[in-house]
């Protein structure tokens, strides 16, 4: 079935199976890779990516239920906040594995959109759907108490 | 969009003739080999371009341990590079440039990746240095001994100065050096500092390249439906409603299991959903993991083999004033990598090409060529990075690569790219052993130890894996370490090891022996310490021999980053715990809480003494990651075997992952004894378990057992 989808603000068309998750349209048929399969349940955020700017995990969410929405990938987050996200990230080293990285900057960059000065409480509480299996939470947390001094500077 | 990989031959042609400037001819190369153990061959290991990159071929797997950049480093340092234009690329699979001069083959594990490479890679980095100095000599008609080098720039006596890419091209006609002398430490500019890690820019932007990233023309993604049990096997195969989907390509049955080939993942996946097989389950493990244990346990209250002893403990026991004694049961548990285990293959007539998280080259590039029935020259393997490992890619047998060969070869010439789901993980065998610790101690009425007995029963990691040679007259040191050479000095001691059977394929797992030898220990001993009047830190150190240096210090110093003046009394109260693994020592510090009658953990301080310290922020991290995975893990992880055979858990709705709002804050201090280095990658894991068990006992009176805590009722 021939599905129209917005992606990283271009239009693709794509055939697919209208069930088909997010997440395997996005890697398979747009080759577009950093989002990244973890579970398959929702449960890790490795395949986060952002739909109108909500964090969502694209593993269970089906391709013919996002078709008229903006679907942002960890390719094309921009904007101030991922920049300052990203830069933190490097700085501090946060990656080990990196391999739920780009699922963690996702949430991150959607965090500080929607909260510019997030609390621990916020921190924790917008990063809970992510699993890093290397632990490196505690620079996570840094790394965004660090973007988020730079936005404000 | 399609990503075509170059070959590695095509590779190999390239790069000779046009970025390769320090090279070595055979003839030199093998003579330099010659002249020690360890090959000396810059060119195997550092690329020159002339665009003034410096590109290190790494010769371990990078899956987090932060290979590349401690690796590259130390090329760095002795090239007098600047950090900036440092890059790595995973070395293809080659023994003979590439061992592990721990292991003897090309591999990584066992924290042994910076040690064993600290004087070979900056050998290759001075050689290059050297080779370069030269060929500006020559270009510019002065003396060698007239040029600096600093921060990638060479400058001559008369005020020339040029770039390492500006000279890479001469540097071929230089001699190569055949010991180039190494910096004295007290020179290190890059070594020591914190640098940025060379793989966190693509790692923070999702362009790092994992095994699951790659696309080759025409490709076909594999999923594979394993026996529900282990050691069952596939008796008949109806394929008719998976080949009925879309895209469902074929169906074959392979020797672990039924391999299903889809034009895409998602058709893959509901093909093998679609599968109906039928098992055959005669010969196949039927216990539960509970019966199991009890089984063990028994083992370990009863007569097992000696593996450790000192004094007359028979006496001790006999003469003490009070004893002690406790069980522990530690559970399964896999290793859950967070990317699946996946691995790509290109398979034409007589050759194949392989890209896959390979922990063991050699073991992996040997079963590839096996499998295939190919001459190994035939078989490239492009190592690529890994989502983690744990140990989970560290495979004695090569049961993966063998499997993806095996999924290539039912098939044919083609592309294949063979993906595990996360069920296919949990539920894939090769867990951690569960394993049984009988302590039994005796005090005399001072309240001193005076008889310390430990007897561990679990299935030996490397009997009968390819690694069997490793066993020592009939032991599998891997199953106790960590119970044996303890730092303290026993009166009287004795360590025993019996050794069990079962079907569940079992690994080493992030620190393998010491995950349970440090927990029972470290928490057996601060009750024996406590049940003796003595203050957890004090009494270690009081019964800490004379060569115990290295745990002295890292002990002392964590005491007092935590202010240590006992486990407290309020709602917060402290747990200190020591252990050397892998030939570092790390002590920790937990503060622990009662949460709704679940312990949590607030903050952790850490020591850790790991030699010369290369990459310390490295190392921080490390210590960051083992104190969070090793915390999750002792709160809510097991792999449970029901009755008859099946694992109970699938996926991490079950197998419950440590999550940030579950990390307590982290402070860790670098207690540089100027030892040579040791490794980082597993022994931040053993001590925080005891450490936190040991507060979580000061504020309810009991030590937690059985793990996980969570299925202990905690």
């Amino acid at each position: 079935m021939s599905l129209s989808l917005t992606v990283n603000g271009t239009t693709r068309e794509v055939d697919v199976d209208p069930a088909t998750p997010l997440l395997w349209v996005i890697r398979d048929e747009l080759r577009l890779t950093g989002t990244k399969f973890g579970c398959g349940i929702a449960q890790c955020g490795a395949c986060t990516v952002m739909i109108n700017g909500q964090p969502t995990r694209s593993c269970v969410t089906p391709v013919d239920t996002v078709t008229d929405t903006d679907i942002t990938t960890i390719e094309a987050v921009d904007g101030p906040e991922a920049e300052a996200i990203q830069a933190a990230w490097v700085e501090l080293n946060v990656p080990q594995c990196g391999y739920c990285q780009s699922g963690q900057v996702v949430s991150a960059t959607a965090l500080l959109q929607a909260i510019p000065k997030p609390t621990d409480q916020e921190i924790d509480d917008a990063m809970a759907g992510n699993v890093c299996r290397c632990a490196t939470y505690a620079r996570i947390r840094s790394a965004i108490r660090q973007a988020s001094d730079t936005l404000e500077g | 969009m399609t990503l075509i990989k170059p070959t590695r031959r095509a590779f190999l042609a390239s790069t000779a003739g046009l970025v390769i400037a320090v090279a070595l001819p055979q003839a030199r190369r093998a003579a330099a080999q010659a002249q020690g153990e360890q090959n000396f061959a810059p060119d195997a290991f550092i690329r020159i371009a002339p665009d003034n990159t410096v590109t290190v071929l790494i010769k371990h797997l990078e899956m987090g341990q932060g290979a590349n950049t401690g690796l590259a480093s130390l090329v760095a340092e002795e090239l007098d590079a600047d950090w900036a234009q440092m890059r790595a690329e995973s070395a293809p699979a080659d023994t003979a440039l590439y061992t592990n001069f721990a292991f003897g083959i090309q591999g990584v594990g066992g924290s042994t990746g910076l040690a064993n490479s600290y004087t070979q890679m900056r050998k290759a980095g001075a050689a290059a240095r050297a080779m370069l100095v030269e060929a500006a000599a020559r270009e510019w008609g002065v003396d060698a001994s007239a040029i600096t080098v600093e921060a990638g720039t060479l400058t001559g006596p008369d005020g020339q100065t040029g770039t390492f890419g500006d000279f890479a091209e001469a540097a071929l006609d230089s001699e190569v050096p055949a010991d180039p002398a190494l910096k004295d430490p007290s020179e290190f500019k890059l070594i020591g500092q914190k640098l940025t890690r060379l793989d966190s820019p693509g790692k923070s932007d999702g362009t790092s390249e994992f095994t699951i990233d790659i696309y080759l023309d025409g490709m076909e993604t594999v999923a594979i439906l394993h026996p529900p049990k282990f050691g069952a096997t596939v008796a008949s195969v109806n394929d008719t409603a998976a080949l009925e989907i879309p895209g469902v390509i074929r169906v074959a049955q392979i020797p672990t299991g039924v391999a299903v080939y889809g034009t895409n993942t998602y058709a893959a996946f509901q093909g093998r959903d679609a599968l109906e097989v039928e098992w055959d389950e005669s010969g196949a493990e039927t216990r539960s993991s509970a019966e199991m244990a009890q089984v063990w346990a028994e083992a370990a209250r009863g007569d097992a083999r000696e593996v450790e002893a000192s004094g007359d403990v028979d006496a001790a026991f006999a003469n003490a004033a009070t004893t002690h004694e406790a069980e522990f049961v530690f559970p399964f548990l896999a290793h859950a990598p967070l990317e699946p285990l996946d691995g790509v293959i290109q398979l034409s007539d007589g050759e194949a090409e392989v890209w896959m998280g390979s922990q063991l080259q050699t073991v992996d590039h040997g079963t590839l060529a096996g499998v295939l029935q190919m001459d190994q020259a035939n078989v490239a393997l492009n190592t690529v990075y890994a989502g983690g490992s744990f140990g989970r890619r560290a495979q004695p047998a090569s049961d993966f690569a063998a499997e993806l060969a095996n999924v290539a070869a039912a098939a044919g010439p083609g592309a294949y790219k063979l993906l595990w789901t996360r069920e296919n993980d949990i539920r894939g065998g090769n867990y951690r052993p569960l394993t049984v610790h009988h302590l039994k101690g005796a005090l005399d009425a001072e309240g001193k130890i005076i008889g310390w007995q430990n007897t561990i029963a679990n299935q030996s990691i490397i009997a009968g894996s390819p690694f069997e040679q490793m066993m020592q007259d009939g032991l599998d040191p891997t199953s106790y370490e960590g119970s044996t050479q303890m730092p303290y000095d026993w009166p009287a001691h004795r360590v025993s090891w019996a050794r069990m059977e079962s079907q569940v394929p079992v690994l080493w797992w992030r620190a393998v022996g010491h995950t349970h030898t440090a927990y029972s220990t470290e928490t057996f001993l601060d009750e024996l310490l406590e049940m003796g009047g003595q203050d957890q830190v004090q009494g270690r150190l009081d019964l800490l021999s004379a060569e115990a240096g290295r745990d002295r210090a890292v002990l002392e110093r964590v005491a007092d980053m935590a202010g240590w003046s006992g486990p407290g009394t309020g709602d917060r109260r402290m747990g200190i715990a020591l252990h050397e693994s892998f030939g570092s020592y790390v002590a920790m510090i937990a503060e622990v809480e009662d949460r709704d009658g679940h312990p949590f953990t607030t903050k952790v301080w850490c020591a850790v003494d790991c030699g010369f310290a290369v990459n310390p922020d490295v190392v921080i991290s490390q210590m960051e990651g083992g104190i969070g995975f090793g915390l999750g893990t002792t709160l809510y992880n097991e792999i449970t075997i029901e009755q008859g055979g099946r694992v109970r858990q699938s996926n991490f709705d079950q197998y419950r992952m440590m999550r940030i709002y579950d990390m307590p804050e982290v402070e860790v201090a670098i207690v540089n004894s100027e030892n040579d280095p040791s490794g980082v990658g597993e022994p931040g894991l053993p001590p925080i378990a005891p450490a936190m068990a040991n507060a979580w006992r000061s504020l309810t009176g009991a030590t937690p057992r059985r793990l996980p805590l969570q299925d202990a009722g905690v």
